[in-house]
């Protein structure tokens, strides 16, 4: 077990496995707010989804409706478990502020130190709460 | 953080719940961003219009219904619906109505619905150094690089929360510090007649936004006083190959007269670029090289008056033998003759755009662009493949009804 701590962008918990996406991803146009999958046929990761997981994202590049896309994943129940950053990103931060304030639930998401993004590793069981990670 | 009184207590509701919501949404998001305070902004555009599920025509709603109103003048971006040419958008009723809801909603809460992403064509124009909160990647790219003012990469719903309460964080590009070039991107090693093509803006941009992402480029050796178009098509490209909010253009942008203006006379690292990078950057734009083409999209950004003059003068009363969508400002088509260009097969469309509602045929097929950000979103957004071309390759290809593209400038 490894405990890690992050700095809180947007506070909240899940659980589930972690899905690392280290090419540079947009929501909007890259994930179908219907399925929660990455629809970018160009991105390395086509076709996986989002919903339930833990996923470490290491960029996010592109539209600037990505807060869209992820309010529309929460709204729908189908929103990844937490998200786990590499670099702050507003954009996608605003659409779980949207979904809070909307009362639709909260998404935890956090920014990792480079160090501790790196042990974000496909498939490891974990767990996020408040500020803290929780590698299985 | 710290909020002013004024603004702790509009957060507290003192002017309404929307106010508040809005003013949440600002602090919170400054915060995060490790912003020390707000700043009052001039203008908004606002790109949180287009549906993209029930959830954002909610928020829209909760704000109307709460009686908000924006606090600075505010453009919007483009929605899900045509509203000049209903019979083009072929959403369910559930689409149509929903986006047709969240598109009053914007209205109710007092923004100009100019259904556009190229406001800065249509009139909203802010002064070069002044403030401002602008979604839309595009718009931001051009606001902060061609007009000089400055803005930070506003997201859907933190748009209509500035312009609500006309403020935003003070961070990020907002501060001339930020606005300094870091990388010098000589393009001297490309042959000038490349350098002066069209066609060769949308390739360069899609090289910046994936090489140099949030840095801020000054790019020089291009011909000096490059139109607006071009830098609206570069500025588009780089904003959705990556997270370019501004570039500098030496001897075009307002901040750029010198490269040391640009550089704010601080280092900056320098990329030559070669045709072999370039080459590979066009390469990236395409999903298919051969095979039929089914038709052709114009317009992302919005065409301009210049551009639809030149799509009228390379077609020269000629057919097209394929679909060519043109998508532009509904305040264009209004007072424009367009005929011509639909007589000969063309089809105007306003208030939305092709890679962002469901118009084409859903078939699958390829299309093919002079818009690299059309090349960029249209594999995934659309299922179809793409071909990116200069605008008289779409013409040529369109009136011969098979793909022609001119080689001898990438060569």
């Amino acid at each position: 077990m490894t405990a890690l701590s992050g700095e809180m962008l947007v506070a909240g918990k899940g659980t589930g496995t972690i899905l690392r996406v280290d090419h540079a991803l947009s929501f909007w146009g890259g994930v179908d707010p219907k399925t929660a999958r990455i629809t970018d046929p160009r991105h390395p990761r086509h076709n996986e989804c989002l919903t339930g997981r833990v996923v470490a994202l290491a960029e996010l590049r592109g539209s600037s409706s990505s807060s869209a896309v992820l309010l529309e994943l929460i709204h729908a129940k189908i929103a990844p478990a937490a998200i786990l950053l590499r670099d702050t990103d507003a954009i996608l931060a605003l659409g779980a502020l949207v979904a809070r304030e909307m009362g639709y639930g909260d998404l935890a998401m956090l920014k990792m130190s480079r160090d501790d993004f790196a042990l974000l590793v496909e498939g490891r069981h974990a767990h996020v709460e408040g500020p803290r990670v929780v590698l299985d | 953080m710290d909020l002013s009184p004024d603004e702790r207590r509009i957060a507290e509701g003192a002017e309404g719940p929307a106010k508040a919501m809005s003013m949440r949404l600002v602090a919170e998001t400054g915060r995060l961003l490790g912003a020390p305070r707000l700043l009052t902004v001039a203008s908004a555009h606002v790109d949180g219009c287009l549906y993209h599920g029930d959830s954002g025509t909610h928020f829209a709603e909760r704000l109307a219904a709460d009686r908000g109103r924006v606090a600075v003048p505010t453009t919007l971006n483009v929605g899900a619906l045509d509203m000049l040419h209903p019979d083009r958008v072929k959403g369910d009723a559930h689409h149509r109505e929903m986006a047709g809801r969240m598109m009053r909603a914007y209205e109710q809460l007092g923004c100009r619905p100019t259904w556009t992403c190229a406001p800065y064509q249509a009139g909203h124009r802010p002064a070069l150094g002044t403030d401002v909160a602008w979604g839309e990647s595009n718009a931001v790219a051009f606001c902060n690089s061609v007009l000089g003012a400055r803005t930070n990469r506003y997201g859907d719903f933190l748009d209509i929360a500035c312009a609500l309460v006309g403020r935003a964080p003070d961070y990020g590009l907002h501060r001339k510090e930020n606005r300094r070039a870091t990388v010098i991107v000589d393009t001297s090693g490309l042959s000038p007649a490349l350098r002066d093509a069209d066609v060769f803006y949308p390739v360069l941009g899609t090289w910046l936004g994936a090489v140099i992402g949030s840095e801020i480029a000054a790019i020089t050796g291009l011909p000096p006083g490059q139109n607006e178009d071009r830098l609206k098509a570069l500025g588009a490209a780089a904003a959705s190959a990556g997270a370019v909010g501004l570039f500098h253009v030496v001897g075009s942008t307002p901040e750029a007269p010198t490269l040391a203006a640009a550089t704010q006379g601080g280092t900056a690292r320098t990329i030559r670029l070669t045709p072999e990078m370039i080459r590979a950057a066009r390469d990236r734009l395409s999903t298919a090289s051969e095979g039929a083409i089914d038709c052709i999209a114009l317009g992302s950004p919005h065409f301009s008056e210049g551009e639809m003059s030149e799509l009228r003068r390379l077609a020269a009363g000629r057919r097209f033998r394929m679909p060519v969508y043109v998508c532009t400002r509904r305040d264009l088509v209004e007072k424009s003759d367009l005929s011509d260009l639909e007589d000969a097969g063309a089809v105007i469309v306003a208030d939305t755009c092709v890679v962002v509602t469901p118009i084409l045929p859903d078939t699958g097929g390829t299309l093919m662009t002079n818009s690299g950000k059309f090349a960029h979103y249209g594999p995934a957004n659309l299922g179809y493949d793409v071909v990116y071309g200069s605008l008289a390759d779409c013409v040529e290809t369109a009136v011969e009804g098979r793909l022609l593209r001119a080689e001898a400038l990438w060569r």
